[in-house]
């Protein structure tokens, strides 16, 4: 490990902004909670129309998921980056997670858009509404999340690398993280469990 | 351009044309007042920017006080219908109206009275009984207070602008779906909601972080004052429970907006599913306000009562019991919905257990004054008919409890009896108790006792007036909601009864209100300069009156429980002069800005203005931007400017 050089962050265990943003995921998890037990709810009410089992396409979602396991790994190397204070490699890995971002949340809109053209939307039944907000709404975290990496990789190519940006380096990536976690829960319950 | 804005939407019966005439001049009046003295750079500069927890909590109170005004108001109207309407008279207000007033009554008085009033007092206390000169993100604070202020606007906004909600203070659907409320009124209810419920979320996290951190050297969490357990469980539940209120309120609106199925009776949606995810945050939301409550009797007692809290760690065991069976009961408010006898009799047992702890809290109470050298003040005064009357109004719960007595008086007047008993009975008379309380700490001076017993006495006597009635209404079969009922039922009587009862609380209100210009009026031979004013027992007493801005020169070292009375018995209260400077955080007007692009965004929303709701949303996202790229937040009060206003307040010098 010392070949590495790491330096830890500063203070991000006792830093109450690392705490408060703990809390904040936490309720970000509750709010997920209610969607996916409102799916449960909804799951099978498809209205007469099609069910998760004629829908989804399950190698076109497992190419999605791998695509954002493998941002939040590049994220991770970014985060190793971030402790060895190399500007550089944190801002390439940074870019490429949000690279990976970007294709994740451009493959979730196509599958939205050929859903909709075949005139499944939000309108034809329980079962869709319920679909399209859960997995929106984890879509529109990424968003927040690519918007949030362009502000702070603008910033540290502006001002350089300070303490108060590697924190936020510290809270994005748990963001990230946290959106991954998510996502595998979709993919289990959502399309895993709706294929079977 | 304008969506579904257009005149019509100006257009309104005579009852609400005066409330809106009322409301407006009340506002030129102080706009008038603000010019004429030339206060608009100081309320700017001084209040409106500031980050200070103390200038926050008092805003929140005045908003939640003038929010009080309107709802006391909307009680009145109600009242008065029901005692008229009976027969062949149709009472003063159409049903359409009627509908409207009820909703806004119960929206206002727990969104905008009760929250507002709750987290005013956590912001003016929690940070100094725990010792702290600030809450952990004094931004957000801001943020949380002004996002509420945007939800205040709004919701009276719908007053002037278009209808509010005719669908209860809970808008169940299908009722509330756009079939059957095509308006703007169910819209008005749910982006006022969302956007001051977000900033109560915030407010949560903000808080439990500033307990979990920021407490005084020493203070380990079993020598925190019991108020501090108090608002710790309740931020907890604000933490687990407000976002599946934003979860809900926003598939509700995905319904009316893109036309959703989450809550329609038609293509595969679920009303049933909305009553169980409203009522899992609501609830955990009487707890929230009830668990503060609980923690600013404790500190009421054992200082009135000149003697440690009894039991304190039953109080504290009390109230994690609490914050935890508060999320396995909330079906006990539709036994009626159908899920069956297994389900049902859960529900009914976890309701009864939960009147444990409750119950344990309210012997530790009394034990506390028993033997001790009770002051009959009136923060006291507020306790011991808080104890009465809550203890009714606990008992007629614990009998709803019961499936079997529940389907009896499932929504009727006992209901409603009930849960005014517990929120005005437990609740409110708690925050006045905590007001009066610590009153002479956020302004400096005490306020007038006689005056303040008249308006517990008022308020006392017309609660019980006006609620006792509605339990035997309530037995009699008169459901809650009613804006006419038929003469031959009997019922006028009670709610003539009712109506008088609202009227002595009214009285009551004007005594209060009395109360504050005549303390002010007073104000210098009231005036508390020993910072101790009750004898009290927590830090929050160790400051002057009114605290500075820094709330301590120097953070205190905490030994015990009680840690102000233990020094105070130590004889430890030297006065130090070796001060530091001290940072604390600038003023920001970001948090207003910020509401601002809300309450635009919310009205877009509400009007279907979508060019409006998209620069709202990213005026926000833009201003959190601009402040995130700040790193220029604090300034620093230096130790001389600290000695010379710490020997200020010794000579009594200084007051708000």
């Amino acid at each position: 490990m010392k070949s590495l050089n790491l330096t830890p962050l500063p203070d991000v265990t006792s830093d109450k902004t690392v705490l408060g943003f703990w809390i904040y995921l936490m309720t970000d998890l509750v709010l997920f909670a209610t969607l996916f037990a409102t799916y449960a709810v909804l799951q099978g009410n498809t209205n007469g129309g099609s069910g998760s089992r004629e829908l989804f396409s399950l190698p076109f979602v497992l190419t999605e998921t791998l695509i954002l396991l493998t941002s939040s790994f590049t994220c991770g190397l970014a985060m190793l980056a971030a402790q060895k204070r190399d500007k550089a490699q944190l801002i390439f890995w940074m870019v490429v997670t949000a690279f990976l971002g970007l294709t994740f949340l451009g493959m979730e809109i196509s599958e939205f858009s050929m859903l909709v053209q075949e005139g499944n939307n939000w309108q034809r039944s329980g079962f869709l509404s319920a679909f399209f907000t859960l997995v929106g709404t984890h879509g529109l975290h990424i968003s927040v999340g690519l918007l949030w990496i362009g502000v702070l990789v603008f910033k540290t190519v502006k001002d350089g690398l300070s303490d108060g940006l590697l924190k936020r380096f510290v809270l994005l990536s748990l963001f990230w993280h946290l959106l991954d976690i998510v996502w595998i829960f979709i993919f289990t319950i959502v399309y895993l469990m709706g294929a079977a | 351009m304008l969506g579904r804005l257009n005149f019509e939407a100006l257009v309104h019966d005579p009852v609400t044309m005066g409330g809106i005439v009322g409301g407006i001049l009340v506002g030129l009046v102080v706009i008038a007042l603000l010019t004429y003295f030339k206060k608009w750079t100081w309320l700017w500069k001084e209040w409106l920017t500031s980050l200070d927890p103390k200038r926050i909590g008092i805003m929140y109170i005045l908003v939640a006080t003038s929010m009080l005004l309107r709802g006391v108001a909307d009680a009145a109207m109600m009242r008065l219908q029901q005692a008229l309407s009976v027969g062949d008279s149709t009472g003063i207000v159409s049903t359409d109206t009627f509908q409207q007033v009820f909703s806004a009554h119960g929206t206002i008085m727990i969104f905008f009275v009760a929250m507002g009033f709750m987290f005013g007092l956590i912001n003016l206390i929690l940070p100094l009984q725990i010792g702290a000169r600030d809450v952990a993100f004094p931004f957000l604070n801001s943020v949380s207070f002004w996002l509420y202020v945007a939800g205040f606007c709004l919701i009276n906004l719908s007053l002037v602008v278009g209808e509010f909600a005719a669908t209860g203070w809970l808008a169940y659907p299908p009722l509330s779906g756009l079939k059957y409320s095509p308006g703007v009124g169910v819209d008005y209810w749910i982006w006022s909601l969302q956007i001051a419920g977000i900033g109560s979320l915030l407010s949560g996290i903000n808080f439990l972080v500033t307990i979990l951190r920021m407490r005084a050297p020493g203070m380990t969490l079993m020598k925190m004052p019991i108020f501090v357990w108090s608002v710790l469980g309740s931020m907890i539940l604000v933490a687990f429970a407000f976002p599946i209120l934003t979860a809900t309120l926003g598939m509700l609106s995905l319904d009316r907006l893109m036309g959703m199925h989450f809550f329609t009776s038609d293509f595969g949606g679920n009303p049933m599913m909305y009553v169980n995810l409203i009522w899992a945050w609501g609830h955990p939301e009487v707890y929230i306000l009830i668990l503060p409550a609980f923690g600013i009797f404790s500190e009421i007692v054992a200082t009135f009562s000149g003697k440690r809290l009894f039991g304190y760690k039953s109080m504290v065991v009390a109230i994690g019991a609490i914050t935890f069976l508060s999320f396995v009961v909330w079906l006990h408010h539709f036994f009626t919905m159908g899920a069956g006898a297994n389900v049902n009799a859960f529900f009914g047992i976890m309701t009864m257990v939960i009147a444990i702890p409750t119950g344990v809290k309210v012997f530790n109470w009394l034990f506390t004054m028993y033997r001790g050298r009770v002051r009959f003040t009136t923060p006291m005064m507020w306790f011991l008919g808080f104890v009465t009357t809550f203890t009714i109004g606990g008992m007629t719960g614990v009998m709803m409890s019961v499936p079997a007595i529940d389907f009896q008086v499932h929504n009727s007047l006992f209901l409603v009896a009930h849960f005014h008993n517990m929120i005005i009975g437990g609740v409110l008379f708690g925050y006045f108790a905590g007001f009066t309380y610590w009153f002479p700490k956020v302004t400096g001076f005490r306020l007038n006792e006689r005056l303040g017993k008249y308006a517990f006495w008022l308020w006392l006597v017309g609660f019980l007036l006006a609620f006792l009635p509605l339990y035997a209404l309530g037995i009699m079969g008169a459901t809650r909601r009613l804006d006419h009922y038929d003469a031959s039922l009997g019922w006028q009587g009670l709610f003539i009864v009712a109506g008088v009862g609202v009227a002595v609380i009214c009285l009551g209100i004007a005594m209060q209100l009395l109360q504050l210009v005549v303390s002010l009026w007073q104000k210098n031979s009231r005036l508390d300069t020993s910072g101790d004013p009750w004898n009290g027992r927590t830090l929050e007493w160790a400051t002057a009156s009114p605290a500075p801005a820094y709330n301590f020169a120097k953070i205190p070292q905490v030994t015990d429980r009680d840690a102000f009375w233990v020094m105070k018995q130590a004889k430890l209260a030297v006065v130090d002069e070796s001060y530091e400077d001290i940072e604390l955080p600038r003023n920001s007007g970001l948090g207003v800005i910020i509401a601002i692009f809300a309450f635009l965004a919310g009205f877009g929303l509400i009007w279907h203005i979508w060019w409006l709701a998209i620069l709202g949303i990213i005026g926000i996202v833009v201003t959190v931007i601009i402040r995130a790229s700040d790193d220029n937040t604090e300034y620093t009060i230096s130790a001389a400017e600290i000695a010379r206003t710490e020997a200020a307040y010794r000579a009594g010098r200084l007051t708000i």
